[in-house]
């Protein structure tokens, strides 16, 4: 029993002498941060995603007290609000933040595609995709496996069919399942988007019906349909230049593969569209 | 006096920490990008190493073995290593405000160094008394020095030369293969201490 009092105590005195050293140290050697910081900081959300491009709230916090050029509407888990509080705490004009959210741009789910081969390796994408461009038969597509899932901080992903789809309501914007997914089909667009291209293929036309009965064939239909510039065909694949977009829908009125969709973004849950 | 310098330079060429006993690789790899934050990290942990020692030692020696609690010394040297550590990262943001943001993540992260607690720990099992403790201490601490900057010099040619590493080996790959063949040109240094002083 004493034995056991001893060491007890001898840790337990030995653990407080360094907190003594180290108390009296903080208190001596005390370094007055910013005062604005703890107010800074206290605006932004805490979720530590790196949507901003720095690393996590306190280096964004920091950033934005020591260099005014950085611009106050980065984070965009935060949204408006926080970019308006942003501005209020420091003294700067209020800039609106474009609300992004992020789209898996895949339609091959397991009724539009086949397996090339059977794998049972380690089940994640990364894995996969290291095996001749992953299982599916289509190279560019989705392998569900649900990488950009485990990263997901709010749980806006789920897997159906094969594949994974973001619930845009959900979605904050922080872009980590857009790092995370190997073959690079998860894109951010404008959470006020209308319309979005569902597929990544570049293959020519007769590989990618063959692969997928839902790829884009790059038929150039919704480029000639579209009555804003704003579509344009490239390597084989549409794209939409959500900046120039009216929102008319004729795209994915005239796609003969429903590679084009419609899309019902939603970003912050308070756009109005969505109520 | 002659066994100090055995002492010493054996820590520092022969059974150097890093290289020959790969120890403290992770600050090793991480913070020697460059030759000046390289040398502030060797410089802290040579600074910890020396006040660790000096702690740990009395602390074995009149109380662990005193009251036959020899089991717990992992556990007492970590909590002063940490302790210390800490201290160091408050005296460093007090007067040395550059070298503590250089060497950011790092610096708490010589708490997990094993190097430090490696040489607490080898100058117990050593049968050092204080003084050969504190100059072993010394000697690895300066030997951790050395090979930062020696590694830092030669990760500063390669990422200079990017295009002269194969595309497979750029990055952490290349990073090892070089510290790999420093690691190999200390094996030069075996046998030298014998030969000078035995």
């Amino acid at each position: 029993m004493i034995n056991v009092l001893i060491a007890v105590l001898s840790v337990t005195v030995i653990g407080a002498l360094c907190a003594v050293l180290l108390v009296l140290a903080a208190k001596y050697m005390h370094v007055p941060e910013d005062e604005r910081f703890p107010k800074v900081r206290a605006c932004l959300p805490g979720a530590n995603c790196g949507a901003c491009g720095y690393t996590g709230c306190d280096g964004y916090a920091k950033a934005l007290i020591e260099n005014p050029d950085v611009r106050s509407n980065l984070c965009i888990p935060g949204g408006d609000a926080t970019a308006a509080e942003l501005a209020r705490v420091l003294g700067r004009a209020v800039e609106d933040v474009e609300e992004q959210v992020a789209v898996v741009c895949c339609r091959g789910d397991c009724s539009a595609t086949q397996n090339k081969y059977a794998y049972e390796g380690m089940q994640t994408c990364a894995a996969a995709a290291a095996l001749f461009g992953g299982p599916g038969s289509c190279s560019y597509g989705c392998m569900g496996f649900g990488d950009c899932a485990g990263v997901c901080p709010v749980d806006a992903i789920c897997l159906n069919d094969g594949i994974a789809h973001v619930d845009p309501r959900v979605c904050i914007g922080c872009g980590m399942c857009v790092r995370t997914c190997p073959h690079h089909i998860i894109h951010m667009v404008p959470a006020v988007s209308r319309v979005v291209v569902l597929c990544q293929s570049h293959d020519k036309g007769a590989v990618t019906r063959k692969n997928c009965t839902n790829g884009c064939i790059g038929c150039m239909k919704c480029e000639k349909a579209c009555p804003s510039d704003a579509v344009h065909v490239k390597d084989g694949l549409a794209e939409i230049d959500q900046r120039k977009c009216t929102h008319c829908e004729a795209c994915y009125a005239a796609c003969p593969t429903g590679a084009i969709a419609r899309f019902v973004g939603g970003g912050a849950p308070q756009a109005p569209e969505q109520q | 006096m002659k066994e100090l310098i055995v002492i010493l330079m054996g820590a520092v060429l022969v059974n150097n920490y890093v290289l020959s006993q790969f120890l403290g690789i992770c600050p090793f790899l991480g913070v020697s990008k460059k030759v000046d934050q390289a040398v502030g990290m060797g410089i802290a942990v040579t600074f910890v190493m020396l006040v660790a020692s000096a702690v740990t030692w009395p602390i074995q020696r009149f109380l662990l073995d005193r009251f036959e609690l020899g089991y717990l010394q992992t556990i007492v040297f970590i909590l002063v290593i940490a302790a210390l550590v800490q201290f160091t990262e408050i005296v460093l943001k007090k007067y040395l405000p550059a070298l503590h943001k250089s060497l950011g993540i790092y610096l708490p992260l010589i708490t997990t160094n094993c190097a430090v607690l490696g040489v607490t720990i080898n100058n117990i099992s050593d049968g050092y008394n204080f003084i050969e403790s504190l100059v072993s201490s010394l000697g690895c601490g300066l030997g951790f020095l050395l090979a930062m900057i020696l590694f830092s010099g030669v990760r500063g040619r390669m990422e200079g030369n990017e295009s002269a590493v194969p595309a497979s080996f750029r990055g952490l790959p290349i990073t090892l293969t070089a510290a790999a063949i420093v690691s190999l040109s200390f094996l030069g240094f075996g046998g030298v201490i014998e030969n000078l002083f035995g």
